[in-house]
């Protein structure tokens, strides 16, 4: 491996201009439209005494709501793994007719609506759709379940581990694995003890992004889902109904452990990056 | 948005991409590739799986949409409601786009070109909306202007509504889309390094000339980039418009929420109708991403 080239230097007087400038407007905008109003959920939440807080999040509607969020999301971020994984092995490694369409339309759930994803998603999986009825004949429910769920979270989090997996595969360096076959690895081996191990930050990345955007989705979620208490209600939607019932308290308590569980994603992924970045230096 | 991979944030300069150089060598070395059955296998699932995924949903909209003919689909999108659903979409779309993309400027500029101290923590901070939920999103305007809000008393004393009006779809969609644009450009201009500037500040270039002369040519493909996929969420925003917005037909309706009403009053192909405009946006805004990024690896290539 090349020695890392040299970082820019601190200078201790600034050449170009606009530091202030732009650094001011940044802080300035980023706290008026994000910290400022995102504190005010723990700010509202601090007014609640202990009691009706803990209350409020252990209510029994609520933490069912938690379990299905968590379950569905943790199973889709586990599916698109193993098929992001390979969607991104194919497109690097192999050529094939109709690759570069396929990975134009990888971004498509960035692009398109959640909404419009959640309505076209139900009308393939409800009991007359073109997925539903082979699956509602096999005695499968694939719409409004934990299935449906799943199913619209899959849609959703693909492009994350795709596009987190793909461009590290790209800068790989193939001499390594040439390496491990002259010194009589198998392919898989290969595959198993050089390559996987050095693609896990990535793929763990790509698994983090998915699954927070999954226990956050509604859009894409709430259509297919059926929105059944105790069974297939998300953790936003309950926070919807919530606030269609003026109970800001409850909603309040839900916002605030979702950021809780948002905030700890974060700095797993954070950690995952700041290791790697150590450990592969300018990969 | 992609999201970008782990190396980015490092302050090194990265190697510029020049996709699949190697893969020519990859069919003429048996050890470091697969054999041709396992490749077969291995394409097969990926196009199986991207179909079922991807490619099936977008069909079944445009069938959804024509289902009962093309006079409903016409009725649909030349319905009043429709348009005022339109028209809102636009607006907001018009004012968070340019906000966010100024945004994206100033804070890829300061990050990229000057080192300061708790730049790392900026980086993490501008990413938290994409880690937030929508509908968290729209509480949280919800809390500071609602009518039982914190300054909801004073507000409704001026007579300014903020909440169940546009002020408020625009504050949520700007909360949610306010990472994009940043966040294509900062990885960009850290590969592009600060020698250009520099040169140009040496050679007596004022702030202004600068920006317009060199900064800008150098971002141009990457900002592009990042506001057609910042358009493209803004108009089809849903959790946190759908929390500020109040339902209020043909006032506070965007087309997501439009969507949603006819979905729910079971006009199914009216609703897909309506869906179809929203595909086209994300389908132009696929089209113009991938030629915005060949745009933006033949600069790279070109200032070797």
């Amino acid at each position: 491996m090349k020695p890392a080239p040299d970082k820019p230097r601190v200078r201790p007087f600034r050449v170009l201009p606009g530091f202030r400038l732009t650094l001011g407007f940044t802080l300035i905008y980023l706290s008026l439209l994000v910290l400022i109003p995102l504190s005010t959920v723990v700010l509202q939440s601090m007014n609640m005494s202990w009691d009706t807080f803990w209350g409020l999040v252990l209510d029994k509607r609520v933490m069912a709501a938690y379990r299905v969020s968590f379950l569905t999301s943790l199973l889709a971020a586990l599916v698109n793994v193993v098929f992001g994984f390979l969607t991104a092995w194919v497109l690097v490694r192999y050529s094939f007719p109709g690759k570069r369409l396929i990975n134009g339309i990888i971004d498509l759930p960035f692009a398109l609506p959640t909404a419009v994803a959640g309505i076209s998603l139900t009308a393939i999986y409800a009991e007359n759709g073109w997925m539903g009825q082979w699956l509602y004949a096999l005695g499968i429910p694939s719409a409004y379940s934990v299935l449906g769920i799943t199913i619209a979270l899959i849609f959703i989090g693909l492009p994350f581990v795709v596009r987190t997996v793909q461009p590290v595969l790209e800068h790989w360096d193939v001499d390594v694995e040439e390496a491990a076959a002259i010194l009589g690895a198998r392919r898989f081996q290969t595959f198993r003890r050089v390559v996987l191990p050095q693609l896990l930050p990535a793929i763990m990345t790509g698994f983090t992004l998915a699954f927070a955007r999954g226990i956050g989705e509604y859009g894409s979620v709430i259509f297919i889902s059926g929105n059944m208490p105790y069974k297939t209600e998300i953790a936003p939607l309950l926070m919807m109904t919530k606030l269609e019932q003026f109970d800001y308290a409850g909603a309040t308590a839900i916002a605030l452990m979702m950021l809780i569980i948002a905030f700890i994603l974060l700095v797993i992924m954070n950690a995952i990056q700041w290791r790697y970045t150590r450990r592969f230096g300018s990969l | 948005m992609y999201p970008t991979p782990p190396d980015s944030v490092t302050l090194t300069a990265a190697p510029a991409p020049v996709p699949n150089t190697k893969q020519s060598n990859h069919s003429g070395h048996a050890v470091t590739t697969e054999s041709l059955r396992v490749q077969h296998i291995l394409i097969g699932i990926v196009l199986l799986f991207i179909t079922l995924v991807l490619l099936l949903p977008l069909v079944s909209i445009f069938v959804q949409a024509f289902k009962r003919g093309a006079d409903v689909f016409v009725a649909a999108l030349t319905d009043p409601d429709a348009w005022s659903a339109i028209r809102l979409t636009l607006l907001t779309a018009l004012v968070v786009v340019p906000l966010n993309a100024l945004f994206g400027v100033a804070a890829a500029w300061c990050i990229t070109k000057f080192t300061f101290r708790g730049k790392q923590l900026l980086i993490s901070l501008i990413d938290v909306p994409f880690s937030v939920s929508p509908v968290i999103a729209g509480f949280v305007f919800v809390l500071l202007f609602g009518a039982h809000g914190w300054f909801g008393t004073w507000l409704s004393e001026q007579g300014i509504s903020i909440i169940f009006s546009w002020p408020g779809i625009i504050l949520g969609t700007l909360f949610v889309t306010f990472p994009f644009v940043a966040r294509e450009l900062i990885p960009l201009m850290q590969s592009q390094g600060i020698q250009e500037e520099e040169a140009a500040i040496t050679l007596g270039a004022n702030g202004w000339k600068l920006f317009w002369r060199v900064a800008l040519p150098n971002m141009k493909w990457g900002l592009l980039y990042g506001i057609v996929i910042c358009n493209a969420r803004a108009m089809g925003e849903f959790g946190a418009v759908s929390v500020v917005s109040g339902h209020i037909r043909g006032e506070t309706n965007t087309m997501p929420l439009h969507i949603e009403i006819l979905y729910n009053e079971y006009q199914f192909s009216a609703a897909f109708a309506v869906a179809t405009l929203l595909v086209l946006v994300a389908c132009a805004t696929l089209i113009l991403q991938h030629w915005f990024d060949l745009l933006r690896q033949r600069q790279q290539q070109d200032a070797r």
